[in-house]
């Protein structure tokens, strides 16, 4: 793959200079050129050139002859996370998209599960779509560690040949299939917010964000195989239980030294983390004019430390002097990208709105329905805060036990 | 101890923002810094130093400008950098990547630990930590939220996990990858900075690594980017409309497995 | 403007400013509103070897002068007058064993002080003897080994934080001005006690206390060049320290200005910036350029002092006078370019106010520094 510029349609007009996130191109004498040494063939030039004049010689799959042996792999496998022995719900959401594209390839599509007494689970597993179960059960696997779960992944991918494998992007998960992928010689694509089937080429599309979320990225794997992904968490959604549903759970176990582990796992420990920094924070419930007096603020309060959040506030509530301008969010306060941002009696305007818009979740509560924070919230709740910010508060206490 | 700190430059991602009018990433004005999460790794780095008496080596692949992110690490503390750069390593994905940097840490030297930061911000994988691991063939521990001892050739740490953390003990030579939970990093001093001018910063090529071409750079990558694209601008959702009672329980179903990590 | 600094002032102009961004503004509000020492911030300062910055490298410094002590000053002023005050008061009290002391004493007490360990203070100032410092009445007999102290100085900076007093007594009051000397003297000698802290209008974050000498024993290698020297030494110190003030006053007003010149663009008035109204534009006009101007004067008198001349005292008083009445004349407006939020304790501008007061009036009062002025101008135009 590489890239050039057709110096015929290129006008010098410098766009794909201000695009280029890695600064590899200048114009020089009114066009543009590429420094090859900078370029990571990105291709965000090409996206923003109206000239078309950049092109980057895709990798299009029918170029590449697939060495045979890349036949001998089938099947999508997705890695069951367990964690005291019950396999997490990630896994469910990876099996309700791994059932889709299974049937786009007409292939079976297998849980990997590894653990100790996980057979019981392993129903579950196949009751949530999988054709097929690959169970190495072991004391040894009772929790997780990085060598032993990695060699015993390693091991069944090279007996099995799986094509793709998805993996939840879990603290488990990402250590531990970063280091299955050099083992296999695999791609690994991490974090992917879209799988979908070339069924040309039959490879998986994997698409993903980069740059904080700024671009996505689409990516193959077209010379190696297993092609592996992770997903986060709630990315996509869970499959649904069949308790009928058949399958077949093949059992594996292992002599030698597969099960051994050169670090050792003294303790697991449990704890909840408060945060309160605002630009930090995971979760911010913000209020606004509609909180009416600063003595209301105890709403927001509350429901932040039910939530483990901090507390924000729009400039309204900043220059009605309810809250001190450290709390500000928007153009003139802080930008915040927290998971979820929950804007309380916040009408959105756009100062608000550019401190805060690249959360991932945005929650807003209004009673006005044409308030323009509902232009970008992911749930609008348009009803009286009064009422729903308490309720808010007393649910999920009960939910997370705070 | 000697220690191997990765460290790389990225684009100062939170700054950076898509052009509304050609829908486009827009890059001018944005600087390069060292990656934040390495921060932490070099300013751990340091203090593994300062206590246990070695050294800290700081590396980085990348193009010729990287040399900037080791120069300010060098000012932070760490004692060596090596700048591991050649055009043949040009479009690296996260398994070539890990790669090339393995072959340089061999090349560089005994080691007793190596230290990353938990991801880069542009690319945002977290992979490259566990994958030089692999090559490496030595234990990992990832998200290292806290060192608790570190014995002649063992060491103990705290690995953070969704519910809180794990304990793990890993015999020397090991890697670890650290969160931003893990120190707060100091600020360069006038001698270290004055130092970071001068010192020579040692280079890298391709031909200075016992490795595979084949295994360099683009064609080195498994993977491989077929698209680019801003993703659309962000649009309402769903209205949740009804009692109280009724939404928030509606909203509390679809926001408790967010709250955790 | 290009101040055409070197290499190494850069760094330590930017090293201050990093600190003064990232660990002053955080807590200035905070320290201000409840009196805190910024201890924190001295190591953190010590930690990137700031302290040292204007002590020679034998003694643990790196080898530095005026002009970088004012760059430093001048950057953590502009997020805290009151936090960088621990650090140039330091650099007040070190003054007289930088010019005076003999080489033991610059052993004894310059290294802990550049590595950020110790911090000093400077006492001349009693109840009875503010502008009129010849009136001091805090007596040094000398008996044998020692100097006995009696007295009570007033208003010392740093006073019951440092560990290091370089303090001015009179060995003879019949002789007057020409009666007293310095003397080192450290926390914790007997004798010598703190009065409660003062509670200032501005500069909150630094501690200002009494210094109370009752027969404290000062032992003789203490003493500071001669007996009859003291304010000599009084004096060159000010010389040397008055760019640091000046400097303090120029980060003030030059704080106060950045905050007020980005409020003005947020708000709105008549659906428009502040900004854009002409009047008030004059207004930082005029305000930048005098801040530039006072910088000017403070940099030139900084670069003279390290070149070796030390026929400063008219130039240092300029600086002096110049940069804090801007500092007051600025912040006063920039209050006012806050409208009501300026006088609201939860903005940050009536802070910069409240801080400035203090540049005209200590280390000299701005009537002091004029005196100074003319009498040089007088006797410079009677030789020619």
């Amino acid at each position: 793959m590489s890239i050039k510029i057709i110096t015929e349609k290129c006008v010098g007009c410098k766009l794909c200079v201000k695009t280029c996130p890695f600064g590899a191109i200048e114009v020089v004498d009114k066009k543009a050129v590429i420094n090859l040494d900078k370029c990571t063939l990105c291709g965000a030039c090409i996206e923003s050139c109206k000239f078309d004049a950049i092109v980057l010689t895709k990798l299009s799959p029918t170029d590449i002859q697939f060495p045979k042996k890349l036949d001998e792999h089938k099947d999508i496998w997705v890695f069951c996370e367990q964690k005291k022995g019950i396999v997490q719900s990630v896994a469910y959401e990876l099996l309700g998209r791994g059932r889709e594209l299974a049937d786009m390839l007409g292939v079976d599509l297998c849980g990997i599960l590894l653990g100790e007494n996980i057979k019981e689970e392993a129903h579950k597993v196949i009751h949530r779509g999988a054709d097929k179960v690959y169970a190495v059960d072991s004391s040894a696997l009772r929790h997780y560690q990085d060598e032993p779960y990695s060699k015993v992944l390693i091991q069944l991918i090279k007996e099995f040949k799986p094509e793709i494998v998805l993996c939840g992007a879990t603290s488990i998960g990402r250590s531990l299939i970063s280091r299955v992928a050099i083992g296999v010689h695999a791609g690994l694509t991490a974090d992917c917010t879209g799988l979908d089937i070339d069924k040309k080429e039959r490879l998986l599309l994997q698409t993903r964000p980069a740059f904080g979320g700024n671009i996505m990225a689409t990516i193959i794997c077209p010379n190696h195989r297993p092609q592996m992904s992770t997903v986060r968490h709630k990315v996509m959604k869970e499959a649904a239980e069949d308790k009928h549903r058949k399958g077949k759970i093949i059992e594996r176990s292992y002599g030698g030294d597969i099960y051994s582990s050169r670090t050792r796992l003294l303790d697991v420990v449990e704890e909840i983390e408060e945060t309160v920094n605002l630009t930090e924070a995971n979760v911010i419930v913000s209020g606004g004019r509609g909180m009416q007096s600063p003595e209301n603020f105890k709403l927001i309060e509350d429901l932040a430390k039910a939530l483990g959040g901090a507390v924000g506030a729009s400039r309204a509530a900043v220059d009605s002097g309810w809250k001190t301008y450290s709390h500000q969010v928007g153009q003139t306060g802080k930008t915040v990208c927290p998971k979820i941002y929950i804007a309380c009696g916040i009408s959105g305007q756009i100062q608000h709105l550019v401190g805060m818009q690249s959360s991932e979740i945005i929650v807003a509560i209004n009673k006005d329905p044409h308030a323009p924070i509902f232009s970008v919230a992911t749930y609008g709740i348009v009803g009286d805060l009064f009422e729903v910010v308490p309720e808010l508060t007393r649910r999920f206490k009960e939910v997370l036990k705070r | 101890m000697n220690i191997i700190v990765c460290i790389k430059q990225v684009p100062d991602t939170t700054n950076v923002r898509i052009d509304p009018e050609t829908n486009t990433l827009v890059r001018s004005g944005v600087q390069s810094i060292v990656n934040p999460f390495d921060m932490y790794a070099i300013e751990e780095a340091v203090r593994l130093k300062e206590k246990f008496g070695g050294a800290v080596t700081v590396i980085t692949m990348g193009p010729p400008q990287a040399e900037d992110a080791l120069r300010e690490a060098i000012s932070l503390g760490a004692d060596e950098a090596v700048l591991i750069s050649d055009r043949a390593f040009a479009g690296s994905d996260t398994w070539a990547t890990s790669y090339t940097l393995s072959r340089a840490i061999l090349k560089i030297g005994k080691f007793d630990v190596v230290i990353c930061g938990k991801q880069a911000i542009d690319g945002d994988t977290a992979q490259v930590g566990p994958g030089i691991a692999a090559f490496l063939d030595i234990p990992q521990i990832t998200f290292v939220k806290k060192i608790e001892d570190v014995k002649d050739s063992s060491m103990r740490a705290e690995r953070m996990t969704e519910e809180g953390y794990d304990i793990i003990e890993a015999p020397l030579p090991c890697l670890i990858t650290v969160v931003k939970e893990i120190n707060e990093p100091r600020l360069p001093s006038l001698k270290g900075k004055m130092r970071a001018k001068k010192i020579e910063i040692k280079k890298l090529e391709a031909k200075d690594l016992d490795a595979d071409p084949d295994l360099l750079g683009l064609k080195g990558s498994p993977t491989k980017v077929v698209k680019i694209f801003t993703p659309p601008p962000r649009k309402g959702g769903q209205i949740l409309e009804g009692e109280a009672k009724d939404i928030s329980a509606k909203l509390v179903e679809l926001l408790k497995g967010e709250i955790c990590l | 403007m290009d101040y055409l600094l070197t290499e190494e002032q850069i760094m330590i102009r930017d090293l201050a400013r990093q600190i003064a961004q990232e660990k002053v503004k955080p807590v200035a509000a905070r320290y201000d509103a409840e009196g805190i020492f910024p201890w924190d911030i001295i190591k953190i300062m010590a930690a990137s070897d700031l302290c040292g910055i204007y002590i020679e490298e034998k003694y643990g410094g790196t080898g530095g002068g005026t002009m970088d002590l004012v760059l430093a000053t001048e950057e953590l002023s502009k997020a805290c007058g009151g936090i960088s005050l621990a650090f140039a008061a330091t650099a007040l009290g070190t003054f007289p064993i930088i010019l005076f002391g003999t080489e033991e004493q610059k052993q004894k007490y310059l290294p802990d002080i550049a590595k950020g360990k110790k911090l000093a203070a400077f006492a001349l100032t009693e109840a009875g003897a503010g502008s009129d410092a010849g009136a001091i009445s805090t007596t040094a007999e000398k008996k044998g080994d020692y100097y006995v102290l009696n007295g009570t100085k007033q208003w010392i900076t740093n006073g019951g934080e440092a560990e290091v007093y370089t303090v001015v007594a009179s060995t003879n009051r019949s002789k007057g001005a020409r009666g007293a000397a310095a003397f080192i003297l450290e926390k914790g000698m007997k004798g010598f006690e703190f009065g409660k802290k003062e509670d200032k209008m501005g500069i909150r974050a630094s501690a200002t206390r009494e210094l109370v000498f009752t027969d404290c024993k000062v032992p003789k290698e203490n003493l500071l060049a001669k007996e009859g020297m003291g304010f000599i030494v009084a004096m060159k110190t000010f010389d040397q320290s008055r760019p640091g003030v000046a400097a303090q006053a120029v980060g003030i007003a030059q704080g106060a200005l950045d905050l007020t010149v980005a409020y003005m663009k947020e708000r709105k008035q008549f659906g428009k910036s502040i900004s854009s109204f002409q009047g008030l534009q004059f207004m930082l006009a005029d305000m930048a350029t005098e801040i530039e101007a006072s910088r000017a004067l403070v940099y030139a008198c900084a670069r003279m002092l390290d070149s070796g001349n030390t026929k400063v005292s008219k130039d240092s008083a300029m600086a002096k006078l110049f940069a804090s009445d801007v500092a007051m004349r600025v912040t006063t407006d920039c209050v006012q370019l806050f409208g009501g939020y300026g006088y609201m304790r939860d903005y940050p501008i009536e802070k910069y106010m409240r801080d400035a007061k203090i540049t005209q009036i200590y280390e000299g009062t701005n009537q002091v520094q004029r005196g100074i002025i003319a009498n040089q101008l007088i006797k410079e135009s009677a030789a020619a």
